[in-house]
């Protein structure tokens, strides 16, 4: 049955591409190219290398890899910074009311209105745009650490300190495990930021990156590359969010009741 | 605390305790920010951040202040406050039946998964270049990006909600001799309303970033907004404390508006509030 959706769910994929093709190249939009053009440029643009290059490109090297970086360095940041933060500021509950506005508003701050600042304060290309990343994706990781910390079951707790477990067991082995879920909750729309703010930031302020090559497809009129730059951060995000899925079953294998809202 | 769990139910005859904890924590959380403020204020006049880096914070509250008097910070506030409504009401007309849809028709939702999986990752802001040229700048612009970014927590919520019903309530529902159509409407979609919530609530900040983000790349010629005032200001290189000023709005916007769908929720779905507890 599952093969069965499997198989159904690539062949409805392949129709609407297929429905797509066809439309487009009957009206030689410029604005819809057809989908073999896309992936044609797109080969052309980053898989048509030398082999000693795993058959990347020049332009794969110089402008995709940077991005895919600075993504996952802006992510590791928020990552390193806000879950301890997180842990600590869930176990205390005075720190939490003391820090609750302020957290709540930078939760709240739309963080495209600080490139400006961040241009000013940093240097532009790789500086700028892990700062823009980090300081974006933190508070979804931040704020459901500490959700999830400071809602551990007082009855586990309880029971921890009867088996004298000492501080560091209670917090490896009870505080962190079952923060785990929510962490894996912001760190999910972090991830999906960390795309919007990678982009956004090159956009805004940089000498290279898949942003950027966006915005010299713009300027030439190239929608077809326009295009290529879409599927291709499609691709990425969709990898990253297999990658992130595949973590997350391995490290939460032992919650077997995990559920909750998927929160987009 | 997070951005989706609303915190726990507390009803309207909550005790007087419950009130005297909840002002111990206005009262706690008021000084967290005037220590903060005071922090940040005494670095910059030490000089320990210098303050050609970073203005004073009493610099920016006090140009935050005074953009309260000008007219056409006031028109940008208006108009990306019109995009963000807009755009969040077209996104829950589409999302909600949407998800419904994909919700309640497993073989639907089996058959475009692969379609909703490879568009859900696209940034909204990749297609800020391309909704520009193909639909020019404008609101007409701002709204489809908004609808395509703030969607997809609507319809995940949405699909989530339909899938925590309990199987139980609907059959007996159905055994009562309703259509499948009088179940959801009835059944579904009042036990999913949480989840639907929240979704909605996530979907608004979405609404607000791209709203601002759409009109700082394309600048003035996207009309007014928020964006367009910064993009406005970014040029100079004095203007950092302005900048700072609108930002400070553009974040109070934020919360308030969160707190306003939150509050909405509470009352909605008062009769809901052992469940809302209970959303992850």
């Amino acid at each position: 049955m599952s093969r069965l959706n499997w198989l159904w769910r690539w062949v409805v994929l392949a129709a609407g591409v297929g429905a797509w093709q066809l439309w487009a190249s009957g009206r030689h939009s410029p604005f819809f190219p057809p989908p073999s053009a896309i992936v044609a440029r797109m080969y052309h643009l980053w898989f048509s290398g030398p082999a000693s290059h795993v058959f990347l490109t020049a332009d794969a090297t110089g402008n995709v890899l940077p991005s895919i970086w600075r993504t996952l360095a802006g992510l590791a940041i928020a990552t390193v910074i806000g879950v301890p933060l997180g842990v600590a500021i869930g176990r205390s509950r005075a720190m939490s009311d003391y820090l609750e506005p302020l957290l709540q508003f930078g939760r709240a701050l739309p963080v495209v209105t600080l490139a400006p600042v961040f241009l000013a304060l940093f240097r532009i290309g790789n500086q700028m745009e892990i700062a823009t990343i980090a300081f974006g994706t933190i508070w979804p990781i931040l704020l459901n650490t500490i959700d999830g910390a400071s809602s551990v079951d007082p009855v586990q707790l309880e029971t921890a300190r009867a088996f004298r477990l000492s501080a560091r067991e209670r917090l490896t082995r009870l505080i962190i495990p079952s923060a785990l879920p929510k962490i894996f909750t912001g760190f999910r729309l972090s991830l999906s930021l960390a795309l919007i703010l990678m982009v956004f930031s090159e956009l805004v302020g940089s000498s290279n990156g898949i942003g950027y090559e966006m915005l010299n497809a713009q300027n030439s009129f190239d929608l077809t590359e326009l295009w290529c730059t879409i599927v291709l951060l499609g691709i990425l995000g969709y990898l990253l969010n297999a990658i992130l899925n595949g973590v997350q079953r391995s490290a939460l294998a032992w919650h077997r009741g995990a559920r909750g809202a998927e929160a987009g | 605390m997070t951005a989706d769990a609303p915190p726990s139910p507390q009803g309207p005859t909550a005790a007087s305790p419950a009130r005297k904890a909840r002002a111990a924590r206005w009262a706690r959380g008021l000084t967290g920010v005037v220590i903060f403020l005071a922090i940040a204020e005494a670095l910059g006049l030490t000089g320990a951040i210098p303050q050609s880096v970073l203005p004073l914070i009493s610099t920016v509250l006090g140009h935050a202040v005074q953009l309260l008097g000008s007219g056409r910070f006031l028109a940008d506030l208006g108009a990306t406050l019109g995009a963000w409504a807009v755009g969040l009401a077209l996104t829950v007309v589409a999302g909600v039946p949407l998800g419904v849809l994909l919700g309640s028709l497993p073989g639907v939702r089996v058959a475009t998964r692969a379609i909703v999986e490879f568009l859900r990752p696209i940034p909204s802001v990749a297609l800020i270049l391309l909704v520009s040229l193909v639909l020019g700048p404008g609101l007409r612009m701002s709204v489809t990006l908004i609808v395509y970014g703030a969607i997809w927590p609507v319809l995940y919520n949405t699909m989530a909600g339909l899938d925590d019903v309990d199987p139980v309530a609907k059959e007996t529902h159905r055994a009562f001799g309703f259509s499948r159509i009088d179940t959801i409407r009835m059944v579904s979609l009042p036990s999913a309303a949480p989840f639907i919530a929240t979704g909605i609530r996530l979907a608004s900040s979405v609404a607000i970033i791209l709203d601002i983000g759409a009109g700082y790349i394309t600048g003035r010629i996207n009309g007014a907004g928020l964006g367009a005032f910064i993009a406005d200001y970014s040029s100079g290189a004095g203007n950092l404390p302005v900048i700072l000023a609108a930002t400070l709005w553009a974040g109070i916007l934020g919360l308030v508006l969160d707190r306003t769908i939150l509050a909405a929720e509470h009352r909605l779905l008062r009769w809901n509030h052992t469940r809302l507890a209970e959303v992850s």
